[in-house]
């Protein structure tokens, strides 16, 4: 018997959560001595008021629908992939060896490469992690942090020593052909106002298309009943023939996979060219964005939107209330961290309480009469 | 290479290890009471704010420490309340209190300083200055002119701040007081098997609860030394990952107080050539810098993948304790 309706799980839950998340944030910002209304108003309307700001939210969700899938998928078999900053960062290492080492006569074919690439480099970033946890039983959280900072040494051993444009100082790549340039907003949706300088680019089809592949994979293909089952209970997975091993690593692998291609949004389709710390902690809003959506592609699509809004709209709110500083999103991402996840049981508990005695309540009024 | 110059590796390896030595015994703490504990990078990071912004205000270094232990310390009451009574994800508690003090640190300093995220450098006297030992050189001109014995003495021994010395008394004390004290025996028990603790008629959330405490002491110590001693105040994101390094570290010392100081003096010496050297040149082959800093990740991942003894963590690590009913 559930203790509450399925609507209440999915959608009641997760919503008092974030709107905890933002009352608390709205504290933050009172004690700090400026209006929280007014912080919302110019949040809202930089990211919504304009196909600029439009363009630029959903850039950032782009990104964090890749991240935020990969979180996800992982979540499914019950593994917490912290390890998405280091997946997309060698993801975005996959990229530029392919679009700089090949002269490729289209952006089409280019991004076909540079998807297989992306997924390939972020896919074996996540797999060493995958191993060790199945073969050796070395705890994924862990190995998955440390081979952030692995990834991070090595980007920056690379960029200095190898990519680096000779006689330039910065530690970025050259800029890619132009004929590998994808087209942004104002090529394909010019009509809704988006101008030329707007990051939104073909990516964002790509990352749907991601979401799509990954509804399917969960919900409608026997290995995503195995992950599925694994994530429940991995005895009883092994017990009904799931080789753990396999689900392991084939999960981290698309879930490596998915963070990894987060590089096409940004070095293949904004920056053109490999940069230090082109990830900028997408691949951390990626577990924010997994918990909020519950782990579910729509879920994702929408807190990946909140949190893209958030970002462009934090960018606008530094601009107009120079008392709050940019890192106020990276303090509201923290506290939807907090209420989604670890504080789940905190809101979950009264919750079940709640419909409980309502349910109670109902079946003794539904006995009464009948005395 | 002379002589001194290796004194002096050793000394900058103390002062850096210092740190990692507070940070992992706190995480020792915690652990060995079955919380997991990735937040103390985040704890630092609040400690190392608070010390030095009360530091400033004030102009007393231990208003300092007392703040920025007090933050750290809510910090981990709030791990305890997620992980401990609501049973949440202790992992994603951690996680989100990494977060919670990257932003809320710099979004304060901002209000506080209006210096961009950081505090105002902090003047000599509102900093934990250096303790010379009696009869220790200071200068170096001097130092150089002693034998090795009292170059030891005067550079590796003498002259570090107050919280190097604490950080060094608290591996003989967490080891007295995990491996000697009924406190301490019934603290591994919880980490094992609560259940077993819980049967004995001790109070299992109790015992969780004051591991965290402790634990946030221990961070709030490394977060004011970061701050007030090895550096003159705040920068962004000043703890750079040390959480992770302690984390580390304390997975290579298995859990235990006087492996986690060799561990960390060994981190501590890795961080030290990596400052003083850009890239070291053995033989034919030149090490880079960038692979000196991933190099504690590095040896982790091979201590977890079981190629140096295998690392075990307590069994109960991680699981909220629900009593039976």
């Amino acid at each position: 018997m559930d203790k509450m309706p399925k609507w209440a799980d999915v959608v009641l839950i997760p919503l008092i959560s974030v709107v905890l998340a933002l009352v608390v944030s709205g504290l933050v910002v009172a004690i700090i001595g400026e209006s929280p209304w007014r912080a919302m108003e110019i949040m809202v309307r930089g990211a919504f008021g304009s196909a600029y700001g439009w363009g630029y939210t959903l850039y950032y969700a782009t990104n964090f629908i890749f991240t935020g899938l990969a979180v996800a998928v992982a979540f499914h078999a019950r593994l917490f992939n912290i390890g998405g900053e280091g997946q997309a960062a060698l993801g975005g290492l996959g990229v530029a060896i392919i679009l700089l080492g090949v002269a490729w006569p289209h952006w089409t074919i280019a991004l076909l490469a540079a998807v297989l690439f992306s997924a390939a480099f972020g896919a074996v970033w996540a797999a060493v992690p995958a191993y060790l946890q199945a073969k050796r039983g070395s705890h994924i959280v862990i190995t998955t942090i440390m081979f952030n900072y692995i990834a991070s040494a090595l980007m920056v051993y690379l960029l200095v020593n190898v990519f680096r444009v000779e006689g330039s100082m910065s530690p970025e790549s050259a800029t890619f052909a132009e004929a590998v340039h994808l087209p942004n907003a104002a090529s394909f949706a010019g009509f809704l106002g988006f101008r030329g300088s707007t990051p939104l680019n073909f990516s964002f089809f790509l990352a749907l298309l991601a979401c799509v592949f990954v509804w399917l994979l969960i919900w409608r293909t026997r290995l995503g009943y195995e992950i599925r089952a694994f994530g429940h209970s991995d005895s009883a997975a092994v017990y009904a023939g799931i080789n753990p091993t396999k689900i392991i690593m084939i999960t981290m692998i698309i879930s490596g996979a998915l963070a990894g291609m987060m590089a096409i949004n940004v070095v293949m389709g904004e920056a053109e060219r490999l940069v230090l710390d082109f990830v900028e902690g997408a691949g951390f809003v990626g577990i924010a964005v997994a918990l909020m959506g519950r782990s579910h592609p729509v879920g994702v699509i929408l807190a990946a939107l909140l949190f893209g809004a958030l970002y462009q709209g934090g960018a606008e709110l530094q601009f107009e209330m120079p008392a709050i500083s940019r890192e106020m999103v990276v303090v509201i991402q923290a506290l939807v961290i907090l209420f989604t996840g670890a504080l789940d049981n905190m809101v979950r508990m009264p919750m079940q309480a709640f419909f409980l005695s309502l349910r109670r309540r109902r079946e003794a009024g539904a006995r009464t009469p009948a005395e | 290479m002379d002589f001194l110059t290796i004194v002096q590796i050793l000394d900058s390896t103390v002062r850096l290890a210092t740190p990692l030595l507070l940070a992992c015994l706190a995480g020792l703490w915690s652990e060995r009471a079955g919380i997991f504990d990735i937040g103390l990078e985040g704890k630092m990071l609040a400690a190392a704010f608070f010390s030095a912004a009360i530091a400033f205000t004030t102009g007393s270094v231990w208003l300092g420490l007392f703040a920025g232990i007090v933050a750290s310390v809510f910090l981990s009451g709030l791990h305890g309340v997620a992980s401990i009574t609501f049973r949440g994800n202790q992992l994603i508690s951690g996680v989100a209190i990494n977060f919670l003090a990257a932003g809320l640190t710099v979004v304060i300093a901002q209000t506080w300083f209006q210096q961009g995220g950081r505090t105002p450098q902090l003047a000599t006297e509102s900093r934990f200055g250096n303790i010379v030992l009696p009869g220790a050189e200071t200068r170096i001109r001097d130092i150089a002119q002693q034998g090795p014995l009292g170059q030891v003495y005067s550079e590796l021994i003498s002259g570090h701040s107050i919280l190097v010395y604490v950080a060094l008394l608290m591996v003989p004390l967490t080891w007295f007081l995990l491996y000697r004290t009924r406190f301490g025996l019934r603290l591994r028990a919880v980490g094992e098997n609560p259940a077993a603790v819980d049967t004995a008629g001790v109070s299992v959330v109790g015992l969780r609860y004051a591991a965290v405490v402790i634990c946030g002491v221990l961070c709030g110590l490394a977060g004011a030394y970061l701050a007030t001693a090895l550096n003159a105040g705040f920068v962004k994101d000043m703890s750079a990952g040390r959480g992770f390094i302690a984390l580390a570290a304390l997975i290579f010392a298995k859990w235990r107080p006087w492996y986690a100081l060799s561990a960390c003096l060994l981190f501590g010496l890795f961080d030290a050539i990596g400052n003083r050297y850009q890239n070291i040149q053995l033989g034919e082959f030149i090490v880079p810098v960038q692979f000196m800093q991933a190099l504690p990740y590095i040896l982790v991942v091979i201590v977890l993948a079981g190629l140096v003894g295998k690392a075990i963590p307590p069994r109960a690590g991680g699981e909220p304790y629900v009593k039976e009913r």
